[in-house]
């Protein structure tokens, strides 16, 4: 077991949880506000899709990151049309946008499969090492040598905490997701909160799958994000919707997605497929022990998936 | 007082939803410094007309002037601007934020939160009016009256000057109400316009300097308090000379029917909340239950309706002990409960369903075969809409719609309607007004002669000591005295409510 709980695995897993950290604090942001979008999956999908193939036909990264981020924003746009402007049922509307995601996705990939990213895009994406802190042995090169992203995901995480808990309009964005009617009566606009939180969360699942098809993996591959989506909506409830916890989560699962392959190596006789499932299982304990806790701070956004009307009574 | 001197003045206000008129040219003056009764039955308008000047309705005619100057609003927010704040029955607060946090909801300036320079703001105007709020505690954590000082400090806070308080004592123990009155007078002193909703006589008559009363959407007159009083407020209010008494008939039997022994019971937090509790009731008879909010009552509801799990103790009903068995061997017995919770609708009825489907959730399980049969539970709406006169456009419209009053009766009609033998009513007549008051009464004394044992749970002492053969206090789960309701005295009630034992008293 020690040769596989290295500074390497722990390094790598960090990378392996970049992408679910951006899901996860999308999807937060997403709930925070009370809509319940299921559809990450195709979003991180139509955000990987369209990331490649800019990023692909550019050699651009910046271009292909903000297109992805744009693709991401455009699935959760037909979401909060739906959900927001129609009170259609979250669950069924964020379902059909997974759906909707994972066949765009396959249709625009058709032909990018197996190509792979340039050398010179890849260099984009060359490890950073931050002065300092990336000199702390054994800590240092697991958080502080990574590519940029990485770096990108810590700060989006941490910036979002601090929006959300510490400032006016995530003071407001919380009341809308807790009790649209206390939020309405003070006069915070419901439906303009609603909009652009999703679609702010749609822009960093779509970041999330670009991560996945343009620097982790770098190489085309249909259904690339391979439940990725669902991992991050289960991790949501795991961080108990605090960005903050996010981070934490995102790792351990990252290091849970890799840990079969490293396993490998060490002739274990072990089914690699029991590993593959480690994520998934992980995902249910930790949905038994959530539904047994009672604390109301940590509790979902009460009015989560309730659409609102304001005549209604 | 003539219209030169009134601080707001509402003209000829008309509001029609679909081709109901519900209000038809109403005319209001409230001065300043003013407490300002408005008095009537449920569906007089009184709330239509207030949400008219708090920019929530917006009127189809009509003019309402503030200061002199004529205003327009078309969101609550033109309103608070203009000094016109409302606080509704259902506070509308965020439970998982501070009170602070409450209060500086909806600002539109500054990127961070700044609370210390709005909390000295703040704790400024608590001082002015004299109100008490923690600022860092959670609203999940309050109590009822806590919340409501909190929606009074808030509107004070936007900048009110003209306060609606909507049946405000509706959900306050007698306590919360003496408070509650003392921050009204506060008010009133630094000069603010209270308007005052309610239709309970007794604190009208208490706290108000005029009093407007309305009915069926028209302004019948406009009184000084010190010309007037309870029994010409009510002719005025219900249109027609009637009794306030409420009538008690003679207890029928000696028979005990339920023998409660020694109940005990903890809740989730693994907290004691039944101590002990030990009474009987005969056939023909209604036990009061006095008791400030959350002593026990609705776990003792519960558990007397084999909802609640009894940890020890005995529910004797005629010999048999009922301790253990399901919810459904209870209503088989004869056993029927009706709950009114706060909220009217949180439990007993399914508030999207119509009448018939409500009945039938009670009774389906008497049907044979596979399906449902509606038309029998159609007939029995019917039948108890017209006893017990409901208000609804038909049995198939969904509960939730109905007024207030209206969804009690479906609820107490349903009960009544299972013939039991021992009915278990909770706040029957919460926020009702008077006349259905005493047709609700009037129900109970009919059971009653019936044979039927009755355990009437109420907030109101009035009502309790008028109805009820004995009171009994309950006090933190335990008993604190039964005692009878012809002797007893609202002091003592008091007393004993707060955990004072009879015996110190020598009912």
């Amino acid at each position: 077991m020690n040769e596989v709980l290295t500074v390497a695995f722990f390094k790598a897993a960090i990378i392996a949880g970049t992408p679910l950290l951006f899901a996860t604090v999308g999807e937060i942001i997403t709930e925070k506000v009370g809509n319940l979008n299921l559809g990450v999956e195709g979003m991180m999908l139509m955000g990987a899709v369209v990331g490649f193939q800019v990023g692909y036909t550019t050699n651009n990264p910046l271009l292909a990151f903000i297109a992805a981020a744009l693709a991401g924003a455009i699935g959760s746009l037909i979401y909060a049309f739906l959900a927001v402007s129609l009170r259609a049922n979250q669950v069924v509307t964020g379902l059909a946008l997974t759906t909707f995601g994972t066949g765009f996705a396959s249709f625009m990939g058709q032909g990018l499969v197996g190509l792979k990213m340039s050398e010179q895009f890849s260099a984009s994406f060359q490890k950073i090492k931050i002065p300092f802190l990336g000199d702390i042995p054994g800590i240092g090169e697991v958080f502080f040598n990574h590519d940029i992203l990485v770096y990108f995901g810590y700060v989006t995480a941490i910036l979002l905490g601090l929006y959300i808990y510490k400032t006016r309009i995530g003071l407001n964005l919380r009341a809308v997701g807790e009790n649209p009617a206390a939020a309405d009566a003070a006069s915070v606009r419901i439906t303009a909160y609603k909009y652009t939180h999703i679609l702010l969360g749609g822009a960093l699942c779509g970041l999330g799958g670009a991560y996945l098809s343009l620097v982790q993996v770098p190489v085309w591959q249909e259904n690339i994000t391979a439940g990725r989506g669902w991992i991050a909506v289960a991790l949501v409830i795991f961080a108990s919707w605090s960005p903050y916890r996010a981070i934490l989560g995102s790792y351990l699962f990252g290091g849970l997605d890799i840990i079969g392959f490293r396993l490998q190596g060490t002739g274990l006789a072990i089914s690699t497929y029991i590993f593959d499932m480690a994520p998934y299982l992980m995902t249910i304990i930790i949905l038994v022990i959530v539904s047994f806790r009672k604390d109301r701070k940590n509790a979902p956004p009460k009015a989560l998936s309730e659409p609102y009307f304001r005549e209604e009574r | 007082m003539n219209n030169g001197s009134a601080y707001v003045s509402m003209r000829d206000i008309t509001k029609i939803f679909g081709t109901v008129r519900a209000t038809d040219g109403m005319n209001l003056d409230v001065a300043k410094g003013e407490i300002h009764a408005l008095l009537g039955e449920n569906g007089a308008g009184k709330s239509t007309l207030m949400n008219m000047l708090s920019g929530i309705y917006i009127p189809d005619s009509g003019h309402i002037f503030i200061d002199g100057k004529e205003v327009k609003f078309s969101s609550p927010r033109d309103a608070i601007n203009a000094g016109v704040g409302m606080i509704h029955q259902h506070f509308k607060l965020v439970d998982i934020l501070t009170a602070l946090e409450n209060i500086l909801l909806g600002q539109r300036k500054g990127l961070l939160l700044n609370k210390k320079e709005h909390e000295t703001k703040i704790k400024k105007i608590m001082d002015k009016f004299h109100l008490e709020v923690d600022l860092k505690k959670y609203v999940y954590e309050m109590s009822v009256g806590e919340k409501q000082t909190l929606e009074i400090l808030k509107t004070l806070y936007r900048g009110a000057k003209i306060l609606i308080l909507d049946e405000p004592t509706a959900v306050l123990t007698p306590q919360e109400t003496v408070m509650l009155f003392r921050i009204m007078r506060r008010m009133k002193e630094q000069d603010c316009s209270v308007i005052f909703i309610s239709h309970k006589m007794n604190e009208v008559m208490e706290i108000a300097d005029r009093i407007t009363v309305l009915r069926k959407g028209h302004t019948i007159k406009t009184l000084p308090k010190e010309a007037t009083n309870p029994q010409e407020l009510t002719e005025l209010m219900v249109g027609r000379p009637i009794d306030l008494s409420i009538k008690r008939v003679p207890k029928v039997t000696d028979k005990r029917v339920l023998k409660v022994r020694n109940l005990r019971a903890v809740n989730e937090e693994g907290v004691e909340v039944l101590k002990g509790i030990e009474f009987d009731i005969c056939a023909g008879e209604i036990l009061g239950v006095a008791g400030i909010a959350g002593s026990g009552q609705k776990e003792l509801c519960e558990a007397l309706a084999g909802l609640y799990p009894v940890k020890e103790g005995e529910i004797l009903f005629k010999g048999e002990n009922l301790v253990g068995k399901t919810p459904k061997e209870f209503i088989t017995r004869g056993i029927s409960m009706s709950f009114i919770p706060e909220d009217r609708l949180g439990m007993g009825l399914v508030a999207s369903m119509d009448m018939v489907d409500n009945i039938l959730l009670k009774q389906y399980h008497h049907n044979k075969g596979l399906l449902v049969k509606r038309k029998p539970a159609a007939a029995k709406a019917q039948e108890i809409i017209k006893k017990l006169d409901i208000q609804t456009p038909g049995i198939n419209h969904p509960i939730k719609n109905l007024s207030g009053g209206n969804i009690q009766k479906v609820l107490l009609g349903r009960e009544l309607d299972s013939h039991p033998e021992l009915l278990i009513t909770a706040y029957p007549v919460r926020g009702l007004d008077i006349n259905t008051c005493l047709k609700i009464y009037d129900i109970l004394n009919e059971e009653k002669q019936k044979g039927v044992a009755i355990l009437y749970i109420a907030e109101d002492l009035d009502s309790l000591m008028g109805l009820c053969d004995r009171i009994m206090v309950i006090s933190n789960g335990e008993v604190t005295g039964i005692v009878d309701a012809r002797k007893v005295t609202k002091e003592q009630l008091g007393a004993m409510m707060l955990g004072k034992k009879e015996d110190e008293y020598a009912v």
